[in-house]
């Protein structure tokens, strides 16, 4: 059973790649605690560039605290702490003199939830990210916004609705307009937190797609619940369980012959 | 089954009938009340209508109980509007920017120690403020503010004094100031629930593009928030156009044109308190009711935009 | 891909020199709403501070005993107080609680218990109106109502101008307390085979008790403070009443709108006055606020 979930060309593509693509960002020994819980504990791990890394476990294990962790998102919140190093080609992002805001640019973000501005047109929100670094210049506005919708397959259904407010698209639109705002920055990271768990399959699909489509030029980092789509579209995949990372290999390996006990059980669905 | 349908499925018995009379007949006083607010006031000014004309006596530009005998009540209109815009003019960015602290910046402990302290301003009487102003702000005012500005127009813009007025301390100025401070609590309510509304995803994703705080709120905060802000604002207009004591104690009671800035003024609710209690002539008093009549009618259209602004605030949030 | 890196260059340098201005910004909007917020609240910490200074410095034993009499007795530094105001806002502020209660609390279990009653809509509308409406006009409704019938300013007029004022605010957070009351309660004393008004007096109205004596309290201190709908209608009297029932019947003193007199009247020693009742009338309509909070927190504690 296990080996129908990974796609015959999938599983050749992956045993082709061998992880010869730089790691663009490491993490030694990261702890995550709220309060006095414990959220994620020790984890060290490496993430390629031009790689599809997902992180699976059950509800609760970590995965997006481990996520959020990677552009210093739980400093928005009170009583968190983060310590251990998280290093972006090679400088640590939580150190002394770093700002976190240049880390969020650099380190860009997707939710679970589409959140296109409401008050905001299309274009004003694809583009928003760019106006907040001080691009004014209108032609190059445009063009930024244009490349990057077609990197998130919405052009051509919104270019000439491109006025029309971001909340008049449909969901998984939406969604695709939440990627366009955050590649239009040209981040050099994608962190994508369980981004199709809200959207129909259909739209699901386009996603899948253009993640793969994107992960030539990106580090992509991706959340999910859903093995198959782990399977369909990632290039590793890191096993999460109660704060830990248990396991972290190549997804074919991973999903066809995993080495830990724990990540067995959780694949063959034993407990979700 | 809904429970309105179960309401209707309870049996009657004996009594209730009775009770729900009882109620009918307490509840109705206050659509009697309503109803006889407007009545009355229209009964009682009707002499004064019928004396000037409707729009005689709404565009009249004198008052004068005592020689001529005229009344006109444009003066106080135009002294309500430019003292209850005025105000709100200068309560608006105070207050959001006080909402925004609360909501966004301050620690909780802060936060809720701001908001009472807000709240309190809007508990304290209008005669207290009314008192604080005559002694304290007022001469403030007229020292630090006033007549150096005055002092100054005298040396070098003489042409300008017409328009300043004399600075007593007592006038339009001070008393659209305090109206401001008066208002601030309502504004900063409304603002302050609407920001709170904001779904956490937006502020999130705004400071996932690498914003800064101010950028955040700039971005994906207020603008998310202008259907509260823009509720508050005539929340705070209505409760300034019906503002009495403090205005009338620090309004100067001038009752003719022209006004001035620093001079004195006089809105609706200002002459009523001050010339009611006195007013022997019956033209007088019913001009002081048809006064109270536009008032009334103000003060309800006010109120019908601040609801229907609330009802599309909350259907936008569905 | 050479158009592509060189966008990317542009940009980046565009982003550098605008960052430093954008942190500069931030930090200077943070200043800017902090010290809008200081202003906000300095007016109310300054002004609680000279009615408590002054208001201290102008209460005497006299204070809540004498009578005000004319400007002469002040002047000459004769006995005088304000106790005949004490006592006649005492009067007049019970009795527009007494009068207002029936009605405020019809109002909201009529809207609270039955929602579908046809008088509804109209009572709803009328409500809001009547609460946006300044209580200066409520002044005027008791005059024409009350004062020009009876030929004389009186207390009852002034008792009705405020539960005019009151009435409303009560009847609004009566039905909010009583919709507040879970169904079950209700269920259960139907189930037991009460009718329907036995039910709701018996069983919903305790239920929401400290709602509802919260909410008469705040509409309380919202009344206790206004001057102007008192004053054309229990006018103010410098004296005494020869009866006591001259408290309801003639002219009678209240604390707000005493004060009014005393500050614009031309009188030093009214104008000490007058902060000494500022700081009585602040004291009293605080208690109120913070009797209605613990009441609040202790419902919270309960529930």
């Amino acid at each position: 059973m296990v080996d129908e979930l990974v796609a015959e060309d999938t599983l050749l593509q992956n045993l082709t790649k061998h992880e010869t693509a730089p790691v663009k960002l490491e993490t030694r020994d990261l702890s995550v605690s709220y309060g006095n819980n414990v959220g994620l504990s020790g984890v060290s791990m490496q993430i390629h560039d031009q790689r599809v890394t997902a992180l699976i476990g059950p509800s609760g294990c970590g995965k997006s605290t481990f996520l959020r962790a990677l552009n210093r998102m739980h400093e928005l919140n009170r009583g968190v702490t983060v310590s251990g190093r998280v290093l972006l080609d090679g400088k640590d992002i939580y150190g002394r003199d770093v700002n976190p805001v240049l880390v969020r640019r650099r380190i860009g973000m997707v939710f679970q939830k589409p959140t296109p501005f409401p008050t905001m047109s299309v274009f004003d929100n694809v583009v928003a990210g760019l106006k907040l670094q001080g691009v004014k210049n209108k032609k190059f506005l445009s063009e930024i916004c244009e490349k990057a919708l077609r990197q998130a397959a919405l052009f051509d259904e919104v270019k000439d609705r491109l006025n029309s407010p971001g909340g008049s698209l449909s969901g998984g639109q939406q969604q695709r307009l939440s990627i366009a705002r955050a590649l239009a920055i040209e981040p050099e990271v994608l962190l994508m937190d369980e981004p199709t768990s809200s959207l129909d399959p259909i739209s699901s699909m386009k996603i899948e797609e253009l993640i793969k489509g994107l992960s030539d030029e990106y580090a992509i980092v991706i959340v999910t619940h859903n093995l198959q789509q782990a399977a369909r579209i990632s290039d590793r995949t890191a096993f999460f369980y109660m704060g830990r990372l248990i396991e972290y290999d190549s997804t074919s390996d991973m999903l066809t012959r995993p080495s830990d006990i724990r990540t067995e059980n959780y694949i063959t669905g034993r407990f979700g | 089954m809904s429970d309105r349908d179960f309401i209707r499925a309870i049996p009657v018995r004996s009594g209730d009938k009775l009770f729900v009379r009882i109620l009918e007949l307490l509840a109705a006083v206050i659509i009697l009340l309503t109803v006889g607010l407007a009545i009355i006031t229209l009964h009682g000014g009707i002499e004064a209508f019928r004396e000037f004309g409707l729009t005689g006596f709404i565009g009249g530009k004198i008052w004068d109980p005592g020689v001529s005998k005229q009344f006109g009540a444009l003066p106080f209109l135009v002294g309500t509007a430019v003292t209850s815009l005025g105000a709100l003019i200068i309560a608006f960015f105070p207050a959001v920017a006080t909402a925004v602290f609360i909501s966004e910046y301050a620690p909780e402990w802060l936060a809720k120690l701001v908001d009472n302290l807000v709240n309190l301003i809007a508990a304290v009487p209008s005669v207290v403020i009314g008192l604080w102003g005559i002694f304290v702000f007022v001469p403030w005012m007229r020292e630090a503010v006033y007549q150096p500005v005055f002092n100054w127009a005298m040396e070098h813009y003489p042409s300008l004094l017409p328009l300043l007025g004399n600075p007593v301390g007592y006038g339009l100025t001070s008393a659209t100031i305090i109206l401001a401070l008066m208002i601030i609590p309502f504004i900063v309510a409304l603002t302050k629930d609407a920001i709170d509304q904001v779904p956490v995803e937006q502020r999130e994703a705004a400071y996932a593009l690498g914003a800064t705080r101010w950028e955040v709120i700039r971005m994906a905060v207020l603008p998310y928030s202008k259907g509260g802000i823009l509720a508050g604002s005539i929340l705070g207009l209505g409760r300034a156009l019906g503002e009495t004591m403090a205005v009338a104690m620090l309004i100067g009671n001038k009752n003719t044109f022209p006004f001035s800035l620093f001079g004195p003024g006089a809105t609706i609710p200002s002459v009523i308190i001050s010339e009611f209690r006195e007013a022997v002539s019956s033209m007088h008093l019913s001009s002081l009711m048809a006064i109270g009549l536009l008032l009334f009618v103000i003060s309800m259209l006010v109120n019908m935009l601040a609801a229907w602004m609330g009802k599309k605030v909350r259907n936008e949030r569905a | 891909m050479k158009g592509h890196d060189e966008m990317i260059n542009e940009m980046r340098k565009i982003e550098e020199k605008a960052f430093i201005w954008r942190q500069i910004r931030s930090s200077a909007m943070f200043v800017v709403v902090t010290l809008s917020t200081m202003l906000v609240i300095a007016p109310l910490v300054i002004m609680i501070g000279y009615v408590i200074v002054n208001g201290l410095g102008a209460i005497d034993a006299d204070f809540f005993t004498g009578e005000l009499g004319s400007p002469a007795r002040a002047m000459a530094g004769k006995e005088t107080g304000l106790g005949h105001t004490m006592i006649g806002t005492f009067v007049v502020d019970t009795l527009a609680l007494i009068i207002s209660a029936p009605i405020g609390v019809a109002a909201g279990i009529l809207l609270s218990e039955y929602p579908a009653h046809r008088l509804n809509p109209l009572l709803r509308v009328m409500n809001d109106t009547l609460n946006g409406m300044p209580a200066i006009m409520k002044g005027l409704l008791a005059f024409a109502l009350i004062v020009r019938p009876m030929g004389t300013f009186s207390g009852l007029s002034g008792s009705v101008a405020l539960a005019i004022v009151m009435i409303p605010i009560a009847a609004r957070s009566a039905e909010s307390a009583l919709s507040n009351v879970p169904w079950a309660i209700r269920e259960a004393g139907l189930a037991i085979g009460l009718p329907r008004w036995r039910v709701i007096m018996s069983a919903v109205m305790p239920a929401a008790k400290n709602g509802l004596v919260t909410g008469f309290l705040l509409a309380f201190a919202r009344a206790a403070g206004e001057a102007a709908p008192l004053m054309f209608t229990s006018f103010g009297s410098n004296y005494l009443p020869d009866h006591w029932m001259g408290f309801i019947l003639s002219p009678v003193d209240t604390l707000p709108q005493r004060l009014y007199a005393l500050a614009v009247s031309p009188y030093k020693e009214w104008h000490t006055m007058g902060w000494g009742a500022a700081l009585v009338l602040m004291v009293f309509v605080a208690g109120l606020f913070i009797l209605a909070r613990i009441l609040t927190n202790k419902k919270l504690q309960n529930a």
